[in-house]
């Protein structure tokens, strides 16, 4: 327990760690969401145009 | 290069590439997260504040590098009018101003405990500002026609103008900075970069690159669906 | 040669016909320029320190208020095309377009601009800086917002787009531009600025026309 607080508070330095990385995950993580989530919904749609056509 | 000017070879190639790059982003990306969080030493100068360093670091040398490729794709589409070239240029774009956005927060919670000013008109944060800038032109820019094929020429045609721009910026930032402000030079990191801190670095620099490698090609096939599946509406319409 | 000055020739006529554009650009000149010792007080000390950057923002803003008509009418009323057909190569055509800006907007502001210097109480060893500087910083500005007026004509909020693609552009010439005066007041001589304003400015003569009737024929399409 006493490891993870050490580990937390990152020296002193936490509250400029911890946003950081954070604001990476959000911006990166957004990204990957954003466009997985827009590939698949098109990808849907694309699969249904061409089976529409057959 | 120019066999994927086709998109058909585009999407075969792009998916065959595809889920070795999104397999070696997670494992490159875990392994930098371990390395940097828990491996790597703290900076006998800036403690564990120097962990901030690797995400910041790889996210400017993305940004610059982005920029880089948004512009080559731009030449490209002007050049051979490939198809995929500009809809490669304009995927990059979000993906760049990103990358820049978080350079630009990461360097500021850095550089407040090492500074102890959240900001700094130093050469190099200026001219990622700029940079910044330049990728927001960009978007606006292509996004303000409401004829798709006007927006994106006229994007390349911008993207390669901010190319000239950035080294012009840099240089007279450089100046600027010199003439005006009493430098006392900050190095980064302490005099030589240990291995220590060099490996996590690199893993992680690799991770954001293949990150970027798995999105733009998965917003490249995003955007090639799109347009077949406006094709084929506009088939079955008529 | 004789059918680009026709061109500046007819560009001048069109803008004294139309009359409102220098007097515009100056108007706000002045006015922005004067809304800072409101803002930041009278004192002569402050106002000095700051005198140089306050009159080459403001200037460079006033240049931007103009740029958005540069091709606009032309584009409008179908000239720009009739225009692209003349054997005048479209490149020279934008230089001569930029020249005929320059002079109805650059002049005036270089003439104004001591006149404003004086009263931000700027130190008077930095005004032939001021002043060569603008001399070669005002061209550059008409050249590099021919960029940004031929890459936004017909797009939607076009003013605007053509400010935020035109201002970093500006920013080193804005740089040089008070970094020599700066040098000069200091007593290190604005030499160095100047010759680095005077390259931007050979650079843009050579490279701005090119990007510009690329964007121009885009438009045209």
């Amino acid at each position: 327990m006493e490891a993870l607080d050490h580990f937390l508070a990152m020296g002193g330095y936490a509250r400029f760690v911890w946003p950081a990385y954070a604001l990476a995950v959000i911006v990166l993580g957004g990204f990957v969401i954003e466009t997985l989530v827009t590939y698949r919904k098109r990808q849907r749609a694309l699969d249904e145009a061409e089976k529409r056509r057959r | 290069m120019f066999r994927l000017a086709n998109p058909n070879r585009f999407m075969q190639w792009s998916g065959t590439i595809l889920p070795w790059s999104a397999i070696a982003t997670v494992l490159l990306l875990g392994a930098g997260l371990y390395l940097a969080l828990f491996v790597a030493p703290p900076d006998y100068q800036q403690g564990e504040s120097v962990r901030i360093m690797y995400v910041h670091v790889p996210s400017a040398y993305m940004a610059t590098t982005v920029y880089g490729l948004m512009a080559a794709a731009s030449a490209v589409a002007l050049i051979w009018r490939h198809p995929v070239a500009d809809i490669a240029a304009r995927e990059a774009a979000p993906l760049g101003a990103g990358f820049t956005l978080l350079c630009l927060v990461t360097g500021s919670l850095w550089g407040k405990p090492m500074w102890g000013t959240w900001w700094v008109w130093d050469a190099r944060l200026t001219s990622v500002l700029v940079l910044f800038f330049l990728y927001l032109g960009y978007i606006a820019l292509i996004n303000a026609f409401d004829e798709p094929t006007r927006g994106a020429r006229a994007g390349a045609i911008l993207a390669l103008v901010g190319v000239v721009n950035l080294p012009i910026i840099k240089f007279s930032v450089d100046w600027w900075n010199t003439l005006h402000q009493p430098a006392s030079i900050f190095r980064l990191g302490g005099p030589t970069i240990a291995p220590s801190m060099l490996w996590p670095l690199a893993i992680m620099a690799l991770g954001f690159t293949l990150l970027f490698v798995t999105l733009w090609l998965m917003r490249i096939r995003s955007a090639l669906m799109a347009a077949k599946l406006r094709a084929l509406r506009l088939q079955q319409a008529a | 040669m004789s059918a680009f000055l026709t061109l500046v020739a007819r560009d001048l006529r069109l803008a004294l016909r139309q009359g409102g554009d220098a007097a515009m650009v100056i108007a706000f000149f002045v006015l922005s320029v004067v809304l800072f010792p409101f803002a930041v007080g009278p004192e002569p000390e402050l106002l000095q320190r700051i005198a140089a950057g306050i009159v080459w923002v403001t200037a460079l803003l006033a240049a931007l208020l103009s740029l958005e008509r540069l091709f606009q009418a032309d584009y409008e009323d179908g000239s720009l095309e009739a225009l692209a057909l003349l054997p005048l190569p479209l490149e020279a055509q934008v230089l001569a377009k930029c020249l005929a800006h320059w002079l109805v907007t650059g002049l005036p502001l270089i003439i104004v601009a001591p006149l404003l210097a004086l009263l931000l109480q700027l130190d008077p060893a930095g005004y032939p800086a001021l002043i060569a500087g603008m001399v070669l910083g005002t061209p550059i500005l008409s050249l590099i917002g021919a960029i940004g007026a031929a890459l936004s004509l017909g797009a939607r909020r076009g003013g605007v787009l053509l400010s935020l693609l035109v201002l970093p552009l500006y920013i080193p010439v804005l740089i040089f531009g008070v970094a020599a005066i700066e040098a000069e007041i200091q007593g290190f001589g604005p030499r160095p600025d100047l010759l680095l304003l005077a390259a931007l400015l050979v650079l843009a003569v050579g490279l701005v026309p090119f990007a510009a009737a690329a964007a121009l024929r885009l438009a045209l399409e």
